[in-house]
């Protein structure tokens, strides 16, 4: 539906998208320091450290190859794209219809791949520890995503994303056991894509557990600030991901303002919950060895396979 | 009644023994209620002669002519045992290998064990007779680790994990059996009564009917000691007190073997195809040729025995798959000469082990000399098992290797191997026990209770009879049962 | 494709059961594999109530008693005893890749869901599709109890074994007759009793229940 109107739209929600990644990322540290009862940062700090790295001159390693600059922009395009593609507002948007859920894993990972060369590009040895543990992490991550999106196209009866959601929000309400395991999988495959404190804790520079920070302290400036930014839409677009399959109700169908414009308020109340619901998480548990992470994954995976088999003998 | 009456008296002296067992009289007590049993069998038998196949009037208890003379067998030989056991466990107390509470123990539980046996044969319910073999698990258990050593209990806690496992798989293929029945004859008791499973076994559904039997000869089939699920069977045998080993060879696994033979009339009655032939012909097969080529390698007297039954488990097992009125035939008549065979070669076993002090073949020699009876018993024992004529072992076998050829001739020369290696592992291994040279370093104990070697005569003189010339009482009973089993 | 509210909460729970056994397939410490077999048992219970209520079979609810009664309130409680007079409490597993067990009983679960298939069709209970469900638990007790080297493990399996079977029976039949449930209750009690006495036995005899000592008896 290439119409006026549905690029309109479909600009209107991913500037939204870009807007909001860094609230979201603010609401679930705030969230955070309440549960562990520190005075929290306002709302807003992650918009003031933006703004404060996109003020500030970048500085590069004298070694650092185009690759290493053209890295931010390439990771920020991608995480725009991923934001752009996920239903938020609406299922029947340009976009959507641009790309399938086998897509998507496949954008993420080429963000992750740039990530990493980047990563390794000035030579030094954080750099390239980080990098090896994330594709270590991701190459584990992306087969439990993969069969957790099979198990969502499986009752929809497609992969892409938008009719996944058209269908899941259409049907009537029952409990679907394999939904359950797969939404078990998919918050703890999202732990670990996003750095979150089982697996990687954002918030450390201890070389012996950070993933994500090891990849970026070559980074500054405006070259920092993309990344950050595009750490948050990633949280965003991940969080967008779950909601859409697994709290599907409340999205617009159709690109009319109306729709969109209810559909703004619940999603919302969707993502304050689902901010919370990670705060929580991440306050309770506590971050394992780095060993430990392929084991956590792992379950992951299986229990993504088990709502597919479950998906098979009980759902079919 | 006679039912009852069978069924009650060793239940009663289960009870009754685990109050008393450690008095002076538990050995004859013991002797006395094994007696008795045997006594209401007899009864029993004689009325099934006169008046036919008899059910209880609420069709829980059920006697054909499959299961009486098994009924009758599994008393004689308990009755049998018990006699020999007397002399065999005074003995073992005096060496000071048991204790007063482990004697009491092993009374009450040898009373349960043949109450568990006799319920499997006599239950018309499929539920309740997988309920009876895992409680005659379970007491077999006990009586295995008596002497609590460390290879017992390793011997005792494989038999319970193995069994166990194996008899789980075995109630899977009952409550698919059930889920069969119950659409042709509604929930409830009746959906598991054999006989009525029979009537309706054409109106079964096949599907569910032959995966049941797969779990059910899995299962069962452990049970048997069918390869490949036989580990625990040597180890159980060699493990625990003497009598216990005759009386798991010579009648558990025949008691395991017949809940198998239930299954089979039961499906083939639903799949009137040779499926469940064909699996247990496999099974038996592999059982008889893996248990020939481990005799060869057997150092301990009672292991060496235990592979002898697997193997012969596994010609039964492979003669009820072939099917038809001789192969059945063959197979009933083997399973009551096996039985009072192997039984008697355990006794003169143990005895002999007892007076060398240990179970290693090469540390027992020239049994001829110090014990003549003893001696004899093993000779005799040892040619009846390996199939010499003119013992009932023989008869069968050659009824059996004679329909093989005619019927299933791939099969033929497999057997024929594999009964030649047993024979010449086994006779290897026996004739230097008996004949070999005693004088040496072998010290021998003295026996401060006289071994009581009736039973081994009367049993081999039982299964000589079998093989010049069967009653025709009973083979009429061979006969109608093999009709049965199809 | 619109199943009664009954049978969508039977099928939770028999996910439910199903995530357990792997639980217990990849849990190291003693304790923590009673509190999911008594978690399991709890599971079976509730799915067993629900299968009562929803079809009015009043011998289902005698059943779901005995099972509540066994395997949440009195095995459990005679494991833990045992576990403390044994002194395993902190006895920890070193299972060897636990990835591969995991492969291993998804394998078993499909193997067990295929099986299942045929008959699931023919059953005509509310409850059919778990049918598939209940073999595979059985089949990953069955793997837990291959891959264990301690001794209370191994029992657990035993013990998750029958849970399986008996989830098997109330799904697929309404559960067997009366007479033949309360066999079964009586043999896996027995079971355990005399298991229990065994521990000790062992214990004394091998200085810890680790069953890599039990291997004396084999052919040479």
């Amino acid at each position: 539906m290439l119409t006026i109107a549905g690029i309109a739209a479909q600009l209107t929600e991913l500037m939204l998208a870009v807007l909001l990644a860094p609230l979201f990322t603010g609401w679930v540290n705030m969230c955070r320091a309440w549960m562990q009862n520190k005075s929290a940062p306002p709302l807003l700090t992650p918009y003031r450290v933006l703004l404060k790295l996109f003020n500030k001159e970048p500085v590069l390693a004298q070694n650092a190859s185009p690759l290493f600059r053209i890295t931010p922009y390439i990771i920020f395009g991608c995480m725009c794209l991923a934001a752009a593609i996920v239903p938020t507002l609406d299922i029947n948007l340009p976009f959507n219809a641009a790309a399938d859920a086998i897509a998507l894993v496949g954008l993420f990972a080429l963000a992750r791949v740039f990530m990493s060369l980047a990563a390794m590009d000035i030579g030094t040895a954080f750099g390239t520890l980080g990098a090896r543990r994330e594709m270590m992490i991701g190459f584990l991550a992306e087969p439990a995503l993969l069969m957790v999106l099979f198990t969502a196209s499986l009752i929809s009866g497609s992969t892409s994303l938008s009719s996944i959601v058209g269908q899941l929000g259409r049907m009537e309400l029952m409990i679907y056991p394999s939904l359950a395991f797969a939404g078990v999988a998919f918050t703890m495959v999202s732990l670990a894509e996003n750095a979150r404190i089982p697996v990687d804790n954002p918030a450390t520079h201890l070389e012996l557990t950070m993933i994500h920070e090891a990849m970026l302290l070559e980074y500054s400036g405006r070259h920092l600030a993309l990344m950050e930014w595009a750490a948050s839409l990633k949280l965003f677009a991940y969080s967008c991901i779950g909601i859409a399959l697994f709290v599907p109700f409340g999205i617009a169908d159709g690109g009319n303002w109306l729709g969109i414009l209810i559909s703004l308020p619940v999603l919302a109340v969707k993502l304050a919950a689902g901010g919370f619901l990670l705060a929580l998480i991440e306050s309770v548990s506590a971050k394992m060895r780095i060993f430990r992470a392929p084991e956590f994954l792992g379950t992951a995976f299986l229990l993504a396979v088990l709502a597919m088999l479950i998906h098979f003998l009980l759902e079919s | 009644m006679e039912i009852f009456f069978v069924l009650g008296t060793p239940l009663i002296g289960g009870a009754l023994l685990a109050l008393w067992g450690h008095r002076g009289l538990a050995a004859e007590l013991n002797l006395l209620m094994s007696t008795l049993t045997f006594i209401a069998a007899a009864v029993l038998t004689a009325r099934v002669i006169s008046d036919g196949p008899m059910i209880t009037p609420d069709h829980q208890f059920f006697v054909d002519s499959l299961n009486v003379f098994l009924v009758a067998l599994t008393a004689f030989v308990a009755m049998t045992t018990a006699i020999f056991s007397r002399p065999y466990m005074r003995i073992e107390q005096a060496h000071g290998r048991l204790t007063e509470t482990r004697l009491r123990l092993y009374h009450s539980m040898y009373q349960l064990f043949t109450f568990t046996m006799l319920l499997v044969l006599l239950t018309n319910n499929m539920g309740i007779l997988w309920v009876a073999l895992e409680a005659a698990t379970l007491t077999t258990v006990l009586l295995v680790s008596l002497y609590r050593t460390p290879a017992s209990l390793e011997a005792a806690w494989k038999y319970f994990i193995l069994c166990g496992v194996g008899i789980a798989q075995a109630l899977f293929g009952t409550i698919l059996l059930y889920i069969a029945s119950e659409r042709v004859l509604g929930a409830g008791g009746e959906a598991l009564l054999w006989t009525r499973l029979q009537e309706v076994s054409g109106s079964l559904e096949p599907t569910v009917v032959s995966l049941a039997f797969v779990f059910l000869i899995v299962g069962y089939g452990t049970k048997v000691g069918l390869a490949p699920l036989h580990n625990w069977l040597p180890d159980a045998h060699a493990e625990g007190p003497t009598p216990v080993s005759a009386v798991l060879s010579g009648l558990l696994l025949n008691v395991g073997l017949y809940a198998l033979v239930r299954c089979k009339v039961l499906v083939d009655g639903t799949l009137h195809s040779h499926f469940a032939g064909n699996l247990m012909m496999g099974f038996g097969l592999l059982s008889v040729v893996v248990a020939a080529f481990f005799l060869a390698r057997q150092r301990d007297v009672k292991r060496l025995f235990a592979y002898s039954s697997i193997e012969h488990m596994g010609l039964i097992t492979f003669a009820f798959g072939m099917g038809g009125p001789v192969a059945s035939f063959a197979g009933l008549l083997h399973m009551t000469v096996h039985s009072l065979t192997k039984s008697a070669i355990f006794f003169t076993v143990g005895h002999a082990a007892q007076k060398a002090g240990t179970q290693v073949i090469d540390e027992i020699r020239g049994l001829i000399s110090i014990n003549p009876t003893v001696g004899w018993g093993l000779l005799i024992g040892t040619m009846a098992i390996l199939g010499l004529p003119p013992f009932g072992v023989f008869a069968s076998e050659f009824l059996m290797l004679t329909t093989a050829m005619r019927e299933q001739p791939w099969a033929t020369p497999i057997l024929l191997i594999s009964l030649g290696v047993a024979f010449a592992a086994v006779f290897a291994k026996v004739q230097p026990m008996v004949f070999g040279d005693s004088r040496g370093e072998i010290s021998l104990k003295r026996l401060p209770f006289a071994p009581a070697q009736i039973p081994v005569f009367v049993h081999l003189a039982i299964v000589l009879m079998l093989g010049l010339y069967i009653p025709p009482h009973l083979a009429d009973w061979y006969r109608q049962a093999a009709k049965l089993i199809g | 494709m619109a199943l009664s509210l009954p049978s969508q909460f039977i099928n939770l729970l028999a996910a439910m059961m199903l995530l357990i056994a792997f639980a217990m397939l990849s849990q190291r410490r003693v304790l923590t594999l009673i509190n999911l077999f008594a978690l399991q048992g709890l599971t079976l219970t509730l799915s067993t109530l629900l299968v009562a209520w929803a079809t009015s079979q009043p011998h289902l609810y005698w059943s779901a008693l005995i099972t509540f009664l066994l395997k949440v309130l009195l095995l459990p409680w005679i494991l833990h005893r045992l576990v403390r007079k044994l002194n395993v409490k902190w006895d920890i597993e070193t299972l060897i890749n636990i990835p591969m067990t995991m492969i291993v009983g998804i394998v078993l679960v499909i193997l067990a869901f295929n099986l299942a298939l045929p008959i699931s069709a023919l059953a005509g209970t509310i409850t059919r599709s778990t049918l598939g469900i209940a073999l595979a638990i059985v089949l990953l007790a069955f793997l837990m109890m291959i891959t264990r080297s301690k001794a209370i493990p191994q029992v657990i399996g035993f013990l998750a074994m029958e849970n399986g079977l008996f989830f098997a029976a109330t799904s697929a039949t309404y559960g067997m007759p009366m007479v033949v449930e309360l066999g079964i209750a009586l043999d896996v009690l027995v079971g355990m009793v005399i298991l229990g006495v065994f521990f000790f036995q062992i214990r004394e005899h091998f200085d810890s229940l680790d069953i890599r000592h039990l291997e004396k008896l084999k052919e040479d």
